[in-house]
C-alpha cells in the first residue's frame, strides 16, 4: 500500500499536508507522532471514514478510491480504531456480525449460521466466552482483544492498528504480538500506531514520523534509536508567541500531598507557588485531568491532603474549592464548560450568583457591569450580552468561561488544555491572562499536551505517566525530549 | 441591524402576541366571550392547571419532569378533606394537603437524585402508587359533604374568586423565584448543561430536591382547589392533569430539552389553552373534536417554537462567522 500527496483540512486547521507513506508487503510499519500530528486522521482517510481533499491511495500500485469503511473492507483493509466501536447491550455474536447479519430470502436472520460461526471463531481464538454473553460483561481489554481478532479475521491484507495496546494487559500484548508475527508470515501488511516506543522498536520493520500533518522521515527501524525518533516527533521550531514575564516567585499557594484515587492516580505530590506558572505534561490518559478534577472537587479522592495558603482544606465539591479561591477551566468545554442555550452573560455569572442575588432580589445592573468589565479585560467578542454562548466561536466561548472564573478573583487558576481547538489570537490572549494572573501574585496551573506551549509559558513542569508524577523539570532543564522521556 | 432587532423583539414576545390574537379572535367569534362572567369563569377553570404548570415548568427547566402530579393532587385532596372532616379545621386540612404533596415529591426526588432513576420513570411509578393510595384510603368511594371546605374553590374575596387569588399569588411567587433568587438562575444552568452546572459550583442535587418540594407544595394547593371546586373528595379525580400542566408549560415556550422557560410564558400558555377550551365550548364544538383540535394546536405551537429558535441560532452563528472572517482579513493586512 502506498499513499501519495494526501491533504486534508478541517475548519481552521490543516490536518494533513502532502503526506506520503508506503507500507511494504508483509511488514509492520510504525507511525509515530505527537497527539494531533495527524496519525489518526491519515488512518481514517485510508479506512474511508474521512475523505481526503486531494491525494491518492495505491494498492499494489493500482490507484483505488475508498469512500467508506465497507469499501475499505472490500479492498482488504481492516482497521482497529483507537476508540472501540461496539454495542455494549448486544451479545458477542451480534457484535461480531453487526452490519453483516446473514439473512435468507425473506429477510429472516439466519441465527444458526451466526451461532455456528461465532462458536468456531471463539474456539479458534481460544476465547472462553459464550456467544450470547453481552459485551458489557467483558472487561475493556477482552473487548479490545475481540475487536483486534475480529478485524484480523476478515482475511485482510492490510491491518491498521491505532493504539491497540492502550487498554490490554501485558500478557495480551504478547498474544497480540504473536498474532502480528503470524500475519507477517502470511504476507499481511500492518500499520502500527503507538505512543509506546518499546513496542514500536520491538515489532516495527519501518518507522515513519509525522509532525504537524507532514511526513518528516521514514527509516528502517533498525537504523533508528529512541532519541532520534523523539527528536523528530517534537522537532518543530519554537515560535516566539509566549508573552512570558519574569515574576518573583513566593510561597506555595496550593500544596497537594500524596493524593490518590484508586485505579486512577496515586502518590500525587506537587505545589504551585505565588507568581508561578506550573505545567503538567503527559500523554493522553496519564491522569493529569483526573488529578486536577479531584483537586477542584469534581471527582472524589481516597487519600492525601490538599493545602491552600498552608492550611489543609477539605474539598468535597466544587463550591468548596471555589470558596478557597481555587478554580478550574475544564478541558471539555462542551460537557463541563458552556451552557449552550443560555446567554454569554449568564454563562459568565453562573459561578458568582452571590454577587448578583442578594438582599432578596436580583441586581441585573450589577451583573451587566461585572460581566462587561471582565469581557473587556478578556477581549470577548460577542454581538450582545444576551447572545446565546453556542453562537460564539470556540475561542470566544473559552474567554467567556475564563471571565466566569476571573469574576471569582481566584488565587489558583487551573487550566486544562486551555488552548485546544482555538485560534492563534485567542491563544495569545489566554497566555496574556496567565501572565497577568501571576503578576498579581496568583498562581496558574496549566495542563497541556502541547509541549511548546508548556515550555514557553511555565516556570516548572511536572510530568505524569500512568497516574503518577514521574518527573519535575526546572526551567533550565526544559526540553521537549526531556519531557517526552518522563512521559513514556 | 435595526430590522433584525425588531424581529428579535417579536420573537421574544411571540407567545403574548399569539395570546392577544387569540383573545381578539375569540371576542369576534362569540359575543358572550367578553362578558365579565365568562372571563372570570375561564380564569377560574384554568387556575388549577396553571398552578400545576408552574411546578412542571420549574422541573422541565431543570431537565426534570413530574408525571405523578395528577395522582398526588388526588391523594393530597382526599387526605386533606378527610382531615377537615375529622377535625373541623380548614387550616389543618390545607396543611395536610401540602405535607402530602411534599412527601410524595420527596419520594420523586430521592429516586431521581440518589438512585439516578430517570425522572420520567420515577414519577410514573409514584403516579401509580399515589393513585392507589388515594383509592385504598377512600376504598374507592367519593368523600362527600365538604361544607365549609368549598370556600377554597368556590368562595371569593369581593368579586374575585378564590382560585384566581391563589393563581395570582403563586404566579408572583414563581416569578420571584425564577427572577430574583440564585436557585432560579441555577435551574436554568442545571437544565442547560448539568455537567457545566456542577463544574461551576452549583449544588445540583440540592436544587433538584428543592424543585420537587416546591412542585409538591403546588400539587397540594392544586388538590385543595380542585376537590373544593367540585365539592367532593374524588380519589379518581384529576387523572391526566400532569398533561394539562405540561401542555401549558410547553405551549408557553418552555423547552422540553431544559434550560429555557419563563413564568409569564407559562401563564400565557395556560390562558391560550383556557381560551381555546372556552371558545370551543361557547361555539358548541363537539367535545371529541375539541380534543383533536387541542392536540393539533400543541403540535403546531412546538413546531413553530423549534423552527424559530433554530433560525435564530443559525443567524447568530452566521454573524459570528462573519466577524471571525473580518478579523482574519484584518489580521492578514
Amino acid at each position: 500500500m502506498r499513499v501519495s500527496g494526501i491533504n486534508k483540512s478541517f475548519p481552521g486547521v490543516k490536518a494533513l499536508d502532502n503526506v506520503n507513506f508506503a507500507v511494504r508487503k508483509g511488514t509492520v510499519h510504525a507511525l509515530c507522532g505527537e497527539n494531533g500530528a495527524g496519525k489518526s486522521t491519515l488512518m481514517k482517510i485510508i479506512n474511508g471514514i474521512y475523505k481526503a481533499d486531494s491525494g491518492q491511495i495505491f494498492l499494489d500500485e493500482q490507484p483505488v478510491e475508498i469512500k467508506n469503511p465497507i469499501q475499505a473492507k472490500e479492498h482488504g483493509i481492516a482497521m482497529i480504531a483507537q476508540e472501540l466501536n461496539y454495542v455494549p447491550e448486544m451479545s458477542i455474536e451480534e457484535n461480531l456480525f453487526l452490519g453483516r447479519l446473514p439473512v435468507n430470502k425473506l429477510g429472516k436472520v439466519d441465527w444458526k449460521t451466526v451461532r455456528r460461526e461465532t462458536i468456531k471463531f471463539l474456539e479458534q481464538e481460544n476465547l472462553p466466552y459464550s456467544p450470547t454473553q453481552k459485551l458489557k460483561t467483558l472487561t475493556v481489554s477482552d473487548i479490545q482483544m475481540l475487536e483486534i481478532i475480529k478485524a484480523i479475521s476478515y482475511n485482510a491484507e492490510i491491518v491498521i492498528m491505532d493504539e491497540p495496546t492502550s487498554a490490554i494487559t501485558n500478557r495480551e500484548v504478547e498474544v497480540l504480538f504473536e498474532k502480528i508475527e503470524q500475519l507477517k508470515q502470511r504476507g499481511v501488511s500492518m500499520v502500527y500506531i503507538s505512543h509506546k516506543m518499546d513496542e514500536v522498536f520491538r515489532i516495527a520493520d519501518d518507522i515513519t514520523i509525522l509532525r504537524d500533518g507532514k511526513t518528516v522521515e521514514t527509516h528502517p527501524a533498525s537504523e533508528m534509536n529512541l532519541d532520534q525518533v523523539i527528536a523528530l516527533m517534537v522537532g518543530r521550531k519554537m515560535d516566539n508567541v509566549y508573552p512570558k514575564e519574569e515574576v518573583e516567585i513566593g510561597d506555595p499557594i496550593l500544596e497537594v500531598e500524596g493524593l490518590g484515587s484508586k485505579g486512577v492516580f496515586k502518590d500525587i505530590t506537587f505545589n504551585a507557588k505565588k507568581g508561578e506558572i506550573v505545567g503538567f505534561a503527559g500523554l493522553m490518559g496519564a491522569g493529569r485531568t483526573e488529578t486536577m478534577r479531584a483537586v477542584f472537587g469534581l471527582d472524589p479522592y481516597d487519600e492525601g491532603t490538599i493545602k491552600v495558603h498552608g492550611k489543609p482544606v477539605n474539598i468535597k465539591k466544587v463550591s468548596d474549592s471555589i470558596d478557597q479561591k481555587v478554580v478550574m477551566l475544564s478541558e471539555d468545554r462542551r460537557r463541563y464548560g458552556i451552557i449552550p442555550i443560555r446567554s454569554v452573560m449568564e454563562n459568565a455569572s453562573v459561578s458568582s450568583l452571590d454577587k448578583i442575588f442578594y438582599g432578596g432580589k436580583s441586581h441585573p445592573k450589577v451583573e451587566r457591569e461585572l460581566v462587561s468589565k471582565y469581557f473587556e479585560k478578556m477581549n470577548v467578542k460577542t454581538p450582545s450580552l444576551e447572545t446565546a454562548i453556542q453562537a460564539l466561536s470556540g475561542g470566544n466561548q473559552q474567554k467567556v468561561l475564563l471571565a466566569k472564573w476571573m469574576l471569582r478573583d481566584p488565587d489558583v487558576l487551573i487550566l486544562d488544555e486551555p488552548t485546544r481547538g482555538i485560534d492563534v489570537g485567542a491563544k495569545f490572549e489566554i497566555y496574556r491572562l496567565m501572565t497577568d494572573m501571576v503578576e498579581e501574585g496568583k498562581t496558574v496551573i496549566m495542563v497541556s499536551s502541547e509541549l511548546p506551549e508548556l515550555i514557553g509559558m511555565c516556570d516548572r513542569i511536572y510530568v505524569m505517566n500512568q497516574g503518577r508524577i514521574t518527573g519535575c523539570l526546572e526551567k533550565e532543564e526544559f526540553s521537549q525530549e526531556a519531557i517526552m522521556r518522563y512521559a513514556m | 441591524m435595526k430590522k433584525s432587532h425588531t424581529r428579535d423583539i417579536i420573537q421574544k414576545y411571540s407567545i403574548y402576541l399569539v395570546l392577544l390574537a387569540m383573545f381578539i379572535l375569540c371576542a369576534v367569534v362569540n359575543e358572550n366571550f367578553l362578558s365579565v362572567r365568562n372571563l372570570t369563569n375561564v380564569a377560574r377553570q384554568l387556575s388549577v392547571g396553571t398552578i400545576i404548570a408552574y411546578g412542571e415548568m420549574l422541573l422541565v427547566i431543570a431537565g426534570l419532569i413530574d408525571l405523578s402530579v395528577g395522582s398526588v393532587l388526588a391523594l393530597a385532596g382526599v387526605l386533606s378533606i378527610a382531615t377537615y372532616q375529622g377535625t373541623g379545621s380548614l387550616a389543618l386540612g390545607f396543611l395536610v394537603a401540602i405535607v402530602v404533596g411534599v412527601l410524595c415529591n420527596l419520594i420523586n426526588a430521592v429516586l431521581v437524585t440518589h438512585f439516578d432513576v430517570p425522572a420520567f420513570i420515577a414519577t410514573l411509578a409514584v403516579q401509580m402508587s399515589a393513585r392507589g393510595a388515594a383509592l385504598f384510603y377512600t376504598k374507592g368511594q367519593n368523600l362527600l359533604q365538604l361544607k365549609d371546605y368549598t370556600i377554597f374553590g368556590q368562595g371569593s374575596v369581593g368579586p374575585v374568586p378564590m382560585p384566581i387569588i391563589f393563581m395570582v399569588v403563586l404566579t408572583i411567587i414563581t416569578w420571584y423565584i425564577m427572577n430574583h433568587t440564585r436557585y432560579g438562575r441555577s435551574l436554568y444552568a442545571i437544565g442547560g448543561n448539568e455537567g457545566a452546572a456542577i463544574a461551576s459550583g452549583i449544588n445540583v442535587k440540592r436544587n433538584k430536591y428543592i424543585t420537587y418540594v416546591i412542585n409538591g407544595v403546588f400539587a397540594g394547593i392544586a388538590g385543595v382547589l380542585f376537590m373544593s371546586r367540585v365539592n367532593a373528595g374524588l380519589p379518581n379525580g384529576a387523572v391526566g392533569y400532569e398533561m394539562e400542566g405540561l401542555t401549558a408549560t410547553i405551549v408557553g415556550g418552555t423547552s422540553f430539552s431544559g434550560g429555557v422557560g419563563t413564568t409569564m410564558g407559562t401563564l400565557a400558555g395556560g390562558f391560550i389553552i383556557g381560551f381555546l377550551n372556552n371558545i370551543m365550548n361557547l361555539t358548541g364544538v363537539d367535545s371529541y373534536v375539541q380534543q383533536i383540535v387541542k392536540g393539533g394546536i400543541i403540535a403546531l405551537a412546538v413546531v413553530v417554537d423549534i423552527r424559530s429558535k433554530n433560525k435564530k441560532t443559525q443567524k447568530v452563528i452566521l454573524a459570528a462567522d462573519d466577524n471571525e472572517k473580518e478579523k482574519e482579513k484584518e489580521a492578514a493586512k
